[in-house]
């Protein structure tokens, strides 16, 4: 007990010198402190205040939260939750969605995390066993007894999830076949890869997914209607593969010369060359990037509200305008603050784990 | 190259106009009885008129809309699939028969109606711009709001409607113009006009959204005309009529006073009316397609228009948006439907 009052000490001790030396050196590094103690505590305060004293904590309609000088309408969010995260998925059939998402952690987990053995196995579940249970889980099968679920159905975090996943998964072997196309020696492969690339990246997302929803329609025959969320997803896939081809092509030209010709030298096949000498350097230079291009295309998800699919922003948006029960000044802020929040969580996500993978996978070079 | 595009741009049109034919060779309704479900077209929500509720369901004055139509052709107002569709989408949705109806605040207007392959079934909601003034202000009709300051949104013709009101009442105003709604409405609230207008069902629910809902006013002026009905693809008149006739069933029933709950009592009436509008006499639903008892599952599945009006957006709704035009003919309104006979 004394010995940790001690260590308490001296650590408190350690911290004021500390400060002495980075916050409080001289008086413009002083006055520097204060206004940004200032200013912190003017957010802080405007923020507690905002979301947890003015607040409005329950109610099942908006009235208590149009009282004048309520803060955040959380009960706007907790009645809406499931909506929020499932869309109009049936509610007895929700639990597909739940076992979808564990399925999922738990091939994810394992993979992403060094030391865990079996990573061929677990890619091939991922990559091949996975979509089909989870196809099957979300849209249903009668021949299972699993009640067919449409996709009109599907909203929110579902959506943004299902879409960015599909997305993520598609474009990166997309995006290195055509990465690896653009650098091919044959003019045919090398023209068809550059002509799509550029073609895609010339167009933005809006307008493929536009033209999806509103043109394609007319040229089909009576009747014949393709899904709108298989429409999104082809649209978002290919356009994610082209920006991914950019990114992995930019890995590829920072592998010296030497390593290809090296490779050659060991009488190796073009994809012995290129899966275990080439690709393995170039996609570990370029993870930022590819980070990047998922994180972009996590939030570029929000666009497939223009055709009438509703991810998570879409379906809080609805929500905010158009459910008159719920109509109130701050009903608005509530719900996109907790729509950014979820967002947030997402992406910080990805980008820590991307900055993890990098110093983890960089360490074999410091020397 | 010219020539490419021009033999292209035929080649679509061609084929477009194969599809539209074939549109009109096949009759809706059957396609509708076969599929077991209805395929109804509405907004991305629009409070009142087309939203899902925190569990999720469908409401609103639009939907009930696709619910009677679907009670009256299948007996379930639940056998719908809602798509929901933006303003661009809508019409592109109806042509290529992805929905078999529009029930969707669409503006009933001449070009439309007669341009472009639409077909507008009666107007179950009549919108028109009004205005929102502060309480405050004592301002009981918008005659008296000579030389106001009024907030607006430019470059819509909420603007030139505005200037044609007070052009045609002799009266001065002082336009304060922004980009968008939301500026407008958040100037009107910081206090920097007098009133702010638009169309009055938004009226309503944007005035939830201010800070005190009873500190503001919306006056009883309606200064411009947006008749708001359902649509369906035009060239199967029998699919035309249900629609049509959904909608003045569920009129005729409140001005008959039947309701969702007498429904069943009302089946024994002596009034000849009644009995018609539920097929206790006569088979009127027959010769459209529908069962004799169509309307009487419209009422006991939806209810009347006045029960639809109120729980959506009339006083049982937090809208509360006065009957107004949208009264019966015999309050002063302008809901009228022939009668079934």
């Amino acid at each position: 007990m004394q010995r940790m009052r001690d260590m308490d000490r001296t650590s408190w001790q350690v911290a004021i010198q500390w400060a002495q030396v980075n916050l409080f050196s001289s008086w413009w590094s002083t006055a520097l402190t204060l206004f940004g103690l200032l200013i912190s505590y003017w957010i802080i305060h405007a923020v507690v205040d905002w979301a947890i004293i003015r607040a409005v904590f329950t109610g099942s309609d908006g009235s208590a939260c149009r009282v004048p000088g309520a803060g955040a309408c959380w009960p706007f969010i907790t009645n809406k939750f499931k909506l929020f995260m499932y869309g109009r998925y049936p509610l007895d059939e929700l639990w597909r969605v739940n076992l979808t998402y564990v399925l999922a952690l738990a091939g994810l987990v394992p993979l992403m995390l060094p030391g865990v053995p079996g990573k061929l196995w677990l890619s091939i579940y991922m990559l091949v066993v996975f979509p089909i249970i989870a196809y099957f889980l979300l849209t249903g099968a009668e021949w299972l007894g699993l009640p067919i679920v449409t996709t009109d159905l599907w909203g929110g975090l579902l959506v943004t999830l299902v879409v960015a996943c599909v997305g993520i998964a598609a474009s990166f072997p997309i995006g290195i076949v055509l990465a690896l196309a653009r650098r091919s020696e044959l003019p045919l492969i090398k023209w068809l890869a550059i002509i799509f690339i550029e073609f895609v990246r010339g167009v933005p997302l809006v307008t493929v997914l536009f033209f999806a929803s509103v043109m394609l329609p007319l040229f089909l025959p009576e009747n014949v209607t393709f899904d709108k969320l298989l429409r999104a997803l082809i649209g978002v896939a290919l356009f994610a593969a082209a920006y991914m081809a950019e990114v992995v092509r930019g890995g590829l030209q920072a592998i010296p010369r030497g390593q290809f010709e090296a490779a050659d030298a060991l009488g190796m096949s073009y994809p012995q060359k290129m899966g275990l000498i080439v690709l393995p350097q170039a996609l570990k230079l370029v993870i930022p990037g590819i980070v990047n291009s998922f994180i972009a295309l996590f939030k570029d998800t929000s666009l497939v509200l223009i055709i009438g699919l509703f991810d998570l922003l879409g379906i809080v948006k609805q929500a905010i305008q158009s459910d008159a029960k719920w109509f109130a000044p701050q009903t608005a802020a509530t719900g996109y603050v907790f729509a950014a929040f979820v967002f947030w969580l997402f992406c910080f996500g990805m980008s820590r784990y991307s900055a993890w993978l990098e110093t983890r996978l960089n360490s074999g070079q410091r020397h | 190259m010219r020539n490419w595009v021009a033999a292209g741009l035929a080649l679509v049109m061609s084929y477009g106009q194969q599809m539209e034919l074939a549109a009109a060779q096949t009759s809706t309704l059957d396609t509708v009885k076969s599929r077991g479900q209805l395929q109804c077209g509405v907004s991305t929500g629009l409070a009142g008129f087309g939203a899902p509720n925190d569990a999720g369901v469908w409401q609103g004055l639009d939907v009930d809309i696709c619910r009677a139509v679907a009670s009256a052709v299948l007996k379930d107002a639940d056998k719908i699939k809602f798509v929901p569709l933006t303003a661009k989408e809508r019409f592109t949705a109806l042509q290529s028969g992805e929905i078999d109806l529009l029930s969707r605040n669409t503006t009933w207007t001449m070009s439309r109606d007669t341009a472009a392959g639409l077909n507008f079934t009666g107007i179950n909601y009549y919108d028109g711009q009004g205005f929102m003034v502060k309480k405050t202000l004592d301002v009981v009709s918008a005659k008296e709001l000579s030389g106001a300051s009024i907030c607006v949104q430019t470059g819509t013709t909420t603007e030139l409607n505005l200037a044609d009101y007070f052009r045609s009442n002799k009266m001065e105003y002082n336009p304060v113009v922004f980009e968008k709604l939301s500026e407008a409405l958040g100037a009107y609230n910081a206090g920097r006009c007098d009133a702010f207008t638009t169309d009055v069902s938004q009226l309503y629910s944007i005035r939830l959204t201010l800070g005190n809902a009873n500190d503001h006013i919306v006056l009883p002026e309606i200064i411009s005309k947006e008749p708001l009905g359902p649509v369906v693809r035009q060239g199967d008149p029998q699919w035309a009529n249900i629609v049509r006739w959904t909608l003045f069933a569920m009129i005729n029933a409140e001005e008959l006073g039947v309701t969702q709950s007498n429904v069943d009592q009302m089946k024994n009436s002596k009034n000849p009316a009644i009995r018609r509008l539920l097929g206790v006499e006569g088979e009127y639903g027959v010769a459209m397609g529908v069962d004799k008892d169509w309307a009487y599952h419209i009422i006991k599945l939806v209810g009347n228009y006045g029960e639809s009006f109120d729980r959506n957006v009339g006083a049982g709704s937090p809208l509360g948006i006065a009957r107004g035009q949208n009264a019966l003919w015999r309050d002063g309104g302008l809901q009228y439907a022939p009668p079934i006979r």
